[in-house]
């Protein structure tokens, strides 16, 4: 395929709160205005904008796209919202690639808002709708169900205590204490915090499930002769992958996450990559359950089946460890905007591969970073592996 | 982050500056009524567990038994080529003990989701519903169980014609 190479040239945040005061209007323009500023663009050079964000019933907004355009600097722009559910994040960006890799645009707007806040007087309600109108929603189920059940299932499969999981959330936790955006970082939290939090829906207690909250991110991409004449430090997008699993998920083995997989190989193969485990320096899976973490590193082949936890124990997936995972402190501590937690995930990559990242800099100069976000009914897997080579 | 940027924009609120009236906001509740249609394969499936039994769907070119049916095998996307009657019988292939309620409401007793292969369906393939008439203590992935059916005059034809699970023996009826 002929296709034009991509660069990350620029990336902004809004803090994640449980409530923001700002609209998702604000939010996203807060954020867009940063991602411009920090590359000392404008509006005028920006050719095409890409939205992401998750179910207009979080909002009770219909086309929450076009209620958001103006924040998102869409005004008489070529401008689409992508929406893979929790997927989206990370998708938004792929979309944003395929924009400029095709040549059909040079600079491209990427912004990622989530305000789950206004459903009240929990946003948790609003995920029933993503169950089976008849098969499934007059059980009265819950989200934290299928997570809990999923998580049941990676712990029988491989034997994988509640303990060895919950050290992904004292890790991610305490990493989030050096991210200025966080809403639960916590340098000082143990395991058995974690343990002894409330069980919400055995085997998942309150610390082991991220908090929903509000918040944008933004980020700028910019084909190869813009990017160069913009950063000396462009941050390129190496490969994409994106797989659906079937929407019978009471159909398939819950305990891996074999679109992660298709999706990390569609994603391997456009990089180059042969050995990931050698060749990813950074990682940034999806998190918003502790459980995930391990999930999504083994369907993206970081770490054999059943075997992630491990990887915590030995200290390879701590932020100064062989392979660091979630040096940002991801979604259990910076926080879950849906959309916009997902491209904090990438944002986050391109600080660290351009060494910016303050307090939270992963050591020894990293060249490589993945990014992976995962949603809908436990089904999508989106993944971007960002370089420092184009 | 970018050393530009020493500041970042959003304004953290509270639950007492709403209830406080320390901010604005308007309040409003959507109603929102629908009346969804079954459809084809779905319709045959409540239609059975109206009569008292579990339907599931066979594709014959994959050799797939699936619940629930439905018209399109999305494996070989050709038309799904019977329906089947299974059993009412399964084993739990997870479950959860459930504390709070879809609308965040916390509760004593645990609800008891789970996820149950049923019998005569292909391996892994199973429903979500509930289980009962047991302690949540015993609950185990690999427990055998049961449907509990509503009584007949009571059944309209939905998921909830079956009350929930509950374990049983093999050889007890
Ligand atoms: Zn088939």
């Amino acid at each position: 395929m002929a296709m034009r190479k991509v660069a990350v040239v620029g990336a902004g945040m809004t803090k994640f709160v449980r409530r923001a005061q700002e609209t998702g209007k604000e939010l996203a323009w807060h954020a867009s205005r940063m991602a411009l500023e920090s590359c000392e663009m404008t509006l005028d050079d920006i050719e095409a904008v890409c939205l992401g964000t998750a179910p207009d019933s979080f909002d009770g907004v219909h086309m929450k796209a076009e209620y958001l355009s103006d924040g998102a600097g869409a005004w008489g722009k070529p401008f689409m919202r992508s929406y893979v559910g929790g997927g989206t994040g990370v998708f938004t960006p792929i979309q944003g690639w395929y924009h400029v890799a095709s040549g059909l645009f040079d600079a491209v707007l990427v912004v990622c808002e989530e305000k789950m806040s206004s459903y009240y007087p929990h946003g948790q309600a609003a995920f029933m709708t993503i169950f089976d109108h008849t098969t499934e929603r007059p059980l009265k189920p819950n989200l934290l169900w299928i997570f809990a059940m999923e998580m049941n299932r990676y712990m029988h499969t491989y034997g994988i205590s509640k303990k060895d999981i919950a050290q992904v959330a004292v890790k991610n936790k305490r990493n989030a204490a050096d991210h200025p955006c966080a809403l639960l970082g916590d340098p000082e939290i143990t395991v058995e915090d974690v343990l002894n939090s409330e069980v919400l829906a055995w085997p998942v207690n309150r610390l082991d499930v991220s908090p929903v909250s509000d918040g944008a991110v933004a980020l700028v991409l910019a084909a190869e002769h813009v990017a160069k004449r913009i950063t000396d430090k462009p941050v390129w997008i190496q490969g994409v992958g994106w797989n659906l699993d079937t929407a019978y998920w009471t159909n398939r083995e819950l305990a891996y996450p074999r679109y992660v997989e298709y999706a990390a190989r569609m994603a391997y193969e456009m990089a180059g990559i042969k050995e990931p485990r050698k060749e990813i320096h950074i990682v940034e899976p999806y998190d918003p359950f502790d459980y995930k973490e391990c999930h999504h590193l083994e369907g993206l082949l970081l770490a054999d089946r059943g075997q992630a936890p491990q990887l915590l124990a030995d200290g390879v997936t701590l932020r100064d460890g062989a392979m660091p995972v979630c040096p940002s402190g991801g979604l259990l501590g910076v926080g879950n905007p849906i959309a916009a937690a997902g491209l904090m995930k990438v944002a986050e990559l391109y600080w660290q591969l351009r060494g910016e990242a303050g307090a939270r800099q992963v050591p020894g100069q990293p060249k490589r970073g993945l990014a992976q976000a995962w949603g809908d009914l436990m089904q999508v897997g989106t993944v971007i592996i960002l370089g420092t080579n184009p | 982050m970018t050393n530009k940027f020493k500041e970042f924009p959003g304004t953290p609120l509270s639950e007492g500056d709403f209830k406080e009236g320390k901010i604005l906001f308007y309040h409003d509740q959507m109603k929102a009524d629908f009346a969804w249609d079954t459809g084809v394969a779905i319709g045959s499936y409540l239609a059975a567990l109206k009569e008292g039994y579990l339907l599931g769907g066979y594709c014959q070119t994959c050799r797939k038994t699936v619940i629930p049916p439905r018209t399109v095998c999305e494996w070989c996307f050709r038309p799904m080529d019977s329906y089947v009657r299974l059993e009412d019988t399964g084993t739990v292939n997870t479950f959860s003990l459930c504390y709070v309620t879809w609308d965040v409401k916390r509760i004593k007793e645990p609800e008891l989701p789970a996820v149950i292969e049923i019998d005569g369906a292909s391996p892994l393939h199973g429903i979500m519903h509930k289980l009962g008439e047991v302690d949540p203590e015993d609950v185990h992935i690999g427990m055998r169980v049961r449907a509990v059916w509503k009584p007949p005059d009571e059944r309209e034809g939905a998921i909830t014609d079956i009350l929930y699970f509950k374990p049983f023996k093999e050889g007890e009826s």
